[in-house]
């Protein structure tokens, strides 16, 4: 079982690094998206897959009476998901607006910043 | 829901701290706590553009008094942990503060603080409705956050938290330059924290806690069979904090979006955001996994060279005074990286007294390059000129901002080069020291050229020899003690911590010590007993 997961992941780990080496910026930012899932699938994936019970106690006991499953990288996961969602969304509309203003979404071309024929400094005094 | 325990048979004691905190130790949370109600409070006012700035000061005026009583106690009491919840560590999430995260903390603090000052002339009205002050506190919230964490994961989220306040400073003004330069810094930034996420979960795989003191503690006894694991997340986390310090191959984001937002902005960032970095890096390798530390340190050193000449080498091409100081940032970087390459004691602090140097000055050297574009209407060096003549004071703090940057006494940037070029040479590593040497002769060329172009020369390109123009003056008054105030403190500052090195020798000291001692840390989350 883990085996398989860990290479599901792998998959998505090699699927979003070929993404963001495409010099499309949405391709870039869909490898992102698909880099941050496969984030989160290895913190899963470090908690230990079980297929145990929910980490729930039972009524009138103190502690569970089984091995139950890890809740903790389902927490972690969790705070992951919301920040890179969040994140994620807030690209989709920063890339929109530099498409927008410049024209382009070849990262080759978008060298407003830097411009390309940008003078050199002062030679002599 | 009420089950047929009752409250008087369960142990509290065995999983929780029922002792009340002592009054001083809030204190450890204090600097979070007033950033996060400092932001909401901003962004409630954020309409009323002319009383917003005046509680945004109040909140970062607090927030320096809080940082200044809590490394005022670390020292009196050493280490201070407080656990969310009052649940015994590991299962709470520790803030843990020692001498290096309340130092840098407090200074992170008064640089905010200085930048809230300069802030309310250079934002205009629109900036302010668009959020420059909820986020500059926030970010705050982000950078204190982190400093004063004692947990892996909890810093990850101070580092978003940051790095999403930073997304809202860096597209304020909305130019076209801004949205090229935030998509390259966030797309990277992203990256970076992503690589830092997966090596918190291979950290959490492999130990079973995420509390920074618990794997400190953990980290000696583990077999040999887990070595090969460790080095794979201590290449993670080298590559991800490298990213977010802007070290040599993976630092191309930082020349392309730090001159374009507000002046001030880049001010803010220049100072603080890649020192976080840096921050994390000393705390994870130093703290958590010197052994993996011991390993890379070669590669640490070659990082740390190339960061440095490349830097200085870029900062020397650029003919924007912005461009020329945020490639300084990047060979800053590189001499810290160095101490972290060498290691010892004397290393340590050195590079955390280059951190508080590298924080302070650049974030006053942005803050002059924007009273230079007031003054000379322009950032280019071409077109600046004749600014000696037009205000000689300015000139003399220009000059010893450059001196201080480029590591010459009696200014900040003296002590922490000495120390690193001491520590790189007893360590054996020359080449270390050379390059450090070497950058730190750049600097001065690259600042030295800055000054020459912009303050002594008559005029701007073209202006015969022996001949004054003045300079253009701008349309708003310079004379605002608002751009004043805080460029002067922080030159002060540097001045200080120039001739009085004692204090900043004792501090870095006893933050290098309690990272490469991890007893005292490690004691104050887990108490005496293990």
């Amino acid at each position: 079982m883990e085996t398989g997961l860990a290479i599901v992941i792998g998959l998505f780990f090699a699927v979003s690094v070929y993404l963001m080496l495409s010099k499309q910026l949405v391709r870039m930012l869909l490898g992102i998206a698909i880099l941050g899932n496969s984030v989160n699938m290895s913190i899963f994936l470090n908690g230990r897959l079980t297929r145990e019970v929910p980490p729930v106690i039972p009524q009138g006991l103190l502690v569970p009476t089984e091995v139950t499953a890890n809740p903790l990288p389902q927490a972690l996961v969790l705070t992951a998901i919301v920040i890179s969602f969040s994140f994620f969304a807030f690209l989709l509309v920063l890339a929109f607006r530099a498409y927008q203003e410049v024209g382009t979404d070849d990262v080759n071309e978008m060298r407003v910043a830097e411009p390309e024929n940008d003078p050199l400094p002062p030679q002599g005094y | 829901m009420a089950g047929p325990i009752s409250s008087a048979k369960v142990d509290y004691s065995a999983a929780m701290n029922l002792a009340p905190v002592a009054a001083g130790d809030w204190l450890v949370v204090a600097p979070v706590l007033i950033s996060l109600v400092g932001g909401a409070v901003c962004l409630m006012t954020r309409k009323n553009t002319q009383a917003q700035p005046k509680l945004a000061m109040i909140f970062l005026a607090l927030l320096v008094a809080a940082n200044l009583g809590l490394l005022v106690r670390v020292l009196d009491k050493g280490v201070i942990t407080m656990v969310m919840g009052g649940w015994l560590p590991p299962f709470g999430i520790a803030f843990t503060a020692d001498a290096l995260g309340a130092t840098l903390s407090l200074v992170a603090s008064i640089v905010a603080f200085c930048a809230g000052l300069y802030g309310a002339v250079t934002v205009d009205g629109t900036g302010r409705r668009y959020g420059y002050y909820p986020f500059l506190v926030l970010l705050m919230a982000g950078v204190c956050g982190a400093f004063l964490t004692g947990d892996i994961f909890n810093l990850y989220v101070w580092f978003e938290v940051l790095l999403i306040a930073s997304f809202g400073l860096i597209i304020l003004g909305n130019d076209r330059p801004q949205l090229d330069g935030a998509v390259k810094y966030g797309v990277l930034n992203l990256i970076g924290t992503n690589l830092f996420l997966i090596g918190t979960g291979m950290i959490y795989g492999v130990f079973g806690t995420l509390n920074m003191a618990d794997i400190a503690a953990k980290i000696s006894e583990l077999d040999n069979a887990a070595s090969g694991t460790l080095l794979t997340i201590g290449v993670l986390y080298f590559l991800a904090f490298a990213m977010k310090a802007a070290a040599f191959p993976v630092n191309f984001w930082l020349p392309a979006s730090y001159h374009t937002p507000n002046i001030v902005v880049s001010a803010v960032f220049a100072g603080l955001l890649t020192k976080v970095g840096v921050y994390a890096l000393i705390r994870i390798f130093v703290l958590i996994m010197p052994e993996s530390r011991d390993y890379m340190a070669d590669l640490i050193a070659v990082v740390a060279i190339a960061t440095m000449i490349t830097g200085v080498l870029g900062a020397l091409a650029q003919t924007e005074v912005r461009r020329v100081f945020g490639y300084l940032v990047i060979a800053g970087i590189g001499s810290m990286l160095a101490g972290l390459a060498v290691g010892s004691n004397l290393a340590i602090s050195g590079a955390i007294f280059y951190a508080v140097h590298s924080i302070l000055v650049m974030t006053a050297l942005y803050m002059a390059a924007g009273v230079m574009h007031r003054m000379g209407g322009s950032y280019d060096m071409r077109e600046l000129g004749g600014l000696y003549g037009a205000n000689p004071a300015f000139a003399g703090v220009f000059l010893i901002l450059a001196f201080a940057v480029s590591g010459l006494p009696p200014f900040s940037g003296f002590w922490p080069k000495v120390m690193l070029v001491d520590a790189a040479m007893s360590d054996g590593r020359g080449w270390l020291a050379f390059a450090i040497l070497l950058s730190g002769f750049l600097t001065t060329l690259a600042v030295g050229r800055v000054w020459i172009y912009a303050f002594w020369r008559g005029g701007p390109e073209g202006t015969p020899d022996g001949t004054a123009v003045a300079a253009s003056g701008g349309t708003i008054s310079i004379g605002s003690s608002a751009l004043w105030l805080p460029i002067g403190i922080l030159t002060a500052m540097i001045v200080y911590f120039g001739l009085q090195p004692e204090v900043m020798f004792d501090l870095s000291a006893r933050g290098a010590l309690g990272v490469i001692e991890p007893l005292g840390y490690v004691r104050s989350v887990f108490g005496d007993a293990p």
